[in-house]
């Protein structure tokens, strides 16, 4: 036991070195195209007047995990809009004007720029054939068809007071609950180019609208609050940073509706890189990017790290647990009834959870994986341990082995196949899951597969969908191989 | 010299052993038999120092088992499980070496004192270096009794030789057998609840019966004057099962 509790040591020795250095200014973005071209604006435009190095989070997840990460300092600043702000963070939908909501941050330690000049509100849209049809031009509109169109929503449209629940409300629009759908916000432009829905909501300047030939549908009622974009930032950075905070501000009221709408379709539809659309509205020349294969071996170490630690974790936690299931009988089942309950918890709300304990960026990330591969490796210890014949476990008691003799002599071995093939499961479980470290900030594979949804680009969720899948290849094989290695000739297959 | 005096053994409310005492002197061989159910396993176990028990008195060489640890115990005692008991993981003379490896034997010692055992139980050199599942029934007890004796323990305890073997070669490992105990000299107790093979192997026999002793004494003493109806009954029931010829 001694040496696991030095195992464990070390660990927590190399946790902090886990956590990337805090270097310079850190610019974060929520997942959605125009987040992603805003964020790059703002690290773009920081970067042509300081010699402050910046770091880009971008494509970080929903305004949860964005917040927490502000608060938290993992990020410095990140690009929001007063809509949301009101009313997903200050819970206080009633403030519409931008003072009134910087006042109301700055008791939080938060402030926020001037508008950057266009405002990108919630709208309904259905398609332009579906609009003459029933003849569609308001929200009220739907009404008379309410019992039989089909929505797709987004999570956060579904959830927010001041998306689909208040609209209800307002219009009284009696929509089918067996009708609506909840999706991922840049699969329901598919859906509806489809016909798999009728009706989406989407943001005032997606690029898409024009492309799939949308109709907005008009807020009579002028339901939808007003949504300026603006940099929120925390008071302390803004007091440590003024000079680059001058900077940010140079762009309020530069970005018009149609300029932005124009930039996200350069992203959605040409598929132009982010720095380049960024770099272009600047009037800059685009950063040298440095080709894909320096990006893949860049997110492969990241991943590579992510799975590591997390393996190492599993292996040197979930093994003594499982042994400790199996010894104490009431604290086992209270051992496996635990971690596999941690399994049972979306692994994005797990994130979510794991933020305001560990901040934004690799901790977090490697905290839910080292989290979610402890299950296989505590159960296939258990059972694996379970299934050794308790004649082996008392002959060799009588032949004078210790207690630790017959765990490490014995057991362990006679439970090796089973065990090596929960860890096995670890790891290839943690190589997917670990794709969703993106969304924290973490990087990985998932940094590509987070903005390849976001762009809704195929080629893009490849590069790291592929070597993800890859690795998982790999895994196996190498598994394999530590087979031959760890489990006792005598209790291998036959050739 | 083994020694079981006034064992006694109740598991919650249920006496298992009542007031059983046994004595194999110095170089004897003596069986332990008994159907299932008699409490000989419940015997075994705490001889083995497994299990702990209510009164009485276990010693080898006069000295008692509750002045021992467990593992200082377990080399006074060399145990041959029920069809040999070999670890499944490692190979015949890691079966073999194991304990002496434990307990720090240098290589040239643990070769020299596994050769010794080998030619003591006629084992072919090769098939040590086999896994349990690579060796035959004959094999793997042959392997197993090396373990037991490698320590060079004063008794050696038997379950269930003959169990798992096949009944066409019982009768040549029966002979093997008892020319290994002749050769290993040493005070060996079997238990089984066959009487052809006590009878065969063992110069004394103890007979237990839910928990008691019910005789002990040489085949001929149990034949001629059992001491109760069961005796007569269990010998006349195994009588009939096996070969005559084999009970002479």
């Amino acid at each position: 036991m001694r040496r696991t509790a030095i195992a464990v040591l070390v660990m927590a020795g190399l946790m902090p070195a886990a956590v990337i250095a805090r270097d310079g200014i850190v610019i974060g973005g929520k997942i959605f195209t125009e987040s992603y071209v805003l964020g790059e604006m703002a690290a773009q435009t920081i970067e042509a007047d300081s010699s402050v190095p910046v770091t880009r989070k971008l494509g970080m997840g929903s305004t949860g995990i964005l917040f927490e990460a502000l608060k938290s300092g993992a990020i410095d600043v990140y690009p929001d809009y007063t809509g949301t702000l009101a009313e997903a963070i200050l819970k206080k939908p009633e403030l519409k004007s931008l003072e009134d909501i910087r006042g109301s941050l700055s008791a939080m330690g938060l402030t926020i720029s001037g508008s950057l000049g266009f405002n990108d509100t919630y709208a309904l849209a259905v398609k332009e054939e579906f609009a003459e049809k029933h003849n569609l031009h308001s929200i009220g509109d739907l009404i008379p068809i309410e019992s039989q169109v089909r929505a797709g929503f987004s999570y956060e449209f579904m959830d927010r007071k001041d998306g689909y629940p208040g609209l209800i409300d307002s219009y009284h629009l009696g929509l089918g609950p067996q009708n609506v759908s909840r999706m991922e916000h840049s699969l329901s432009y598919q859906a509806i180019d489809q016909n798999a829905v009728d009706l989406i909501d989407v943001y005032s300047t997606d690029a898409k609208i024009k492309k799939l030939n949308l109709r907005l549908l008009k807020d009579d009622h002028n339901y939808f609050p007003v949504y300026q974009a603006v940099w929120v930032a925390r008071t302390s950075f803004v007091q440590e940073h003024p000079h680059e905070w001058q900077s940010l501000l140079t762009l309020e009221g530069r970005i018009s509706e149609a300029a932005m709408l124009d930039m996200n379709a350069q992203a959605d539809i040409q598929k132009m890189p982010f720095d380049k659309i960024a770099a272009r509205f600047l009037g800059a020349a685009a950063p040298s990017s440095q080709g894909w294969l320096h990006e893949v071996a860049h997110r492969t170490r990241e991943h590579l790290w992510l799975v590591g630690v997390s393996l190492l974790f599993s292996v040197v936690v979930g093994i003594p647990l499982g042994v400790a299931a199996v010894r104490f009988k009431a604290a086992g089942q209270a051992i496996l009834l635990l971690s596999a309950l941690i399994q049972t918890v979306p692994s994005l709300a797990l994130l979510c959870f794991l933020i305001p304990l560990f901040g934004v960026g690799t901790k977090p990330a490697l905290a839910a994986l080292c989290l979610y591969s402890l299950l296989p490796v505590v159960l296939n210890t258990f059972t694996g341990i379970r299934a050794v014949n308790p004649t082996h476990v008392e002959n060799a008691r009588a032949f004078g082995l210790n207690r630790r003799q017959v765990l490490f002599r014995v057991v362990l071995p006679l439970a090796s196949p089973t065990l090596l093939a929960g860890i096995k499961t670890a790891t290839i479980v943690s190589i997917g899951t670990a794709t969703l470290a993106a969304l924290v900030g973490a990087g990985g594979y998932g940094a590509p597969i987070v903005s390849g949804l976001a762009l809704n680009d195929v080629p893009t969720i490849l590069t790291g969908a592929i070597p993800a899948a890859l690795m998982a290849l790999v895994a196996h094989g190498l598994f394999e191989l530590l087979s031959l290695g760890l489990i006792p000739a005598g209790l291998r297959r036959r050739p | 010299m083994l020694e079981l005096q006034n064992i006694s053994k109740t598991f919650e409310d249920r006496t298992v052993l009542d007031d059983v005492s046994l004595l194999v002197p110095k170089g004897a061989t003596h069986a332990l038999i008994g159907s299932s159910g008699s409490g000989k396993t419940t015997l075994l176990r705490i001889t083995l120092g497994l299990i702990p028990f209510d009164r009485g008195y276990v010693k080898i060489n006069d000295q008692a088992l509750l002045s021992f640890t467990q593992v200082e115990w377990a080399d006074r005692i060399g145990y041959v499980p029920q069809d040999g008991g070999l670890f499944p993981h490692i190979s015949g003379m890691n079966n073999v070496a194991l304990i002496a490896k434990l307990r720090g034997w240098r290589r040239a010692q643990i070769e020299a004192r596994v050769e010794e055992l080998r030619k003591i139980v006629d084992l072919d050199p090769e098939i040590l270096t086999r896994f349990p599942r690579e060796m035959s029934g004959g094999q793997k007890q042959r392997v197993s009794i090396m373990r037991a004796a490698m320590m060079n323990p004063a008794v050696m305890l038997l379950d269930e030789p003959m169990a798992a073997l096949d009944p066409l070669i019982r009768r040549s490992v029966q002979q093997e057998l008892k020319s290994i105990f002749q050769r290993l000299d040493k005070t060996v107790l079997l238990v089984t609840h066959d009487l052809g093979e006590a009878v065969f192997l063992a110069e004394q026999l103890t007979m237990l019966h839910e928990g008691r002793v019910v005789q002990s004494g040489s085949y001929r003493d149990l034949l001629l004057s059992p001491a109760n109806p069961f005796v007569s009954q269990f010998i006349n029931a195994q009588r009939t099962l096996s070969e005559a010829g084999e009970l002479q």
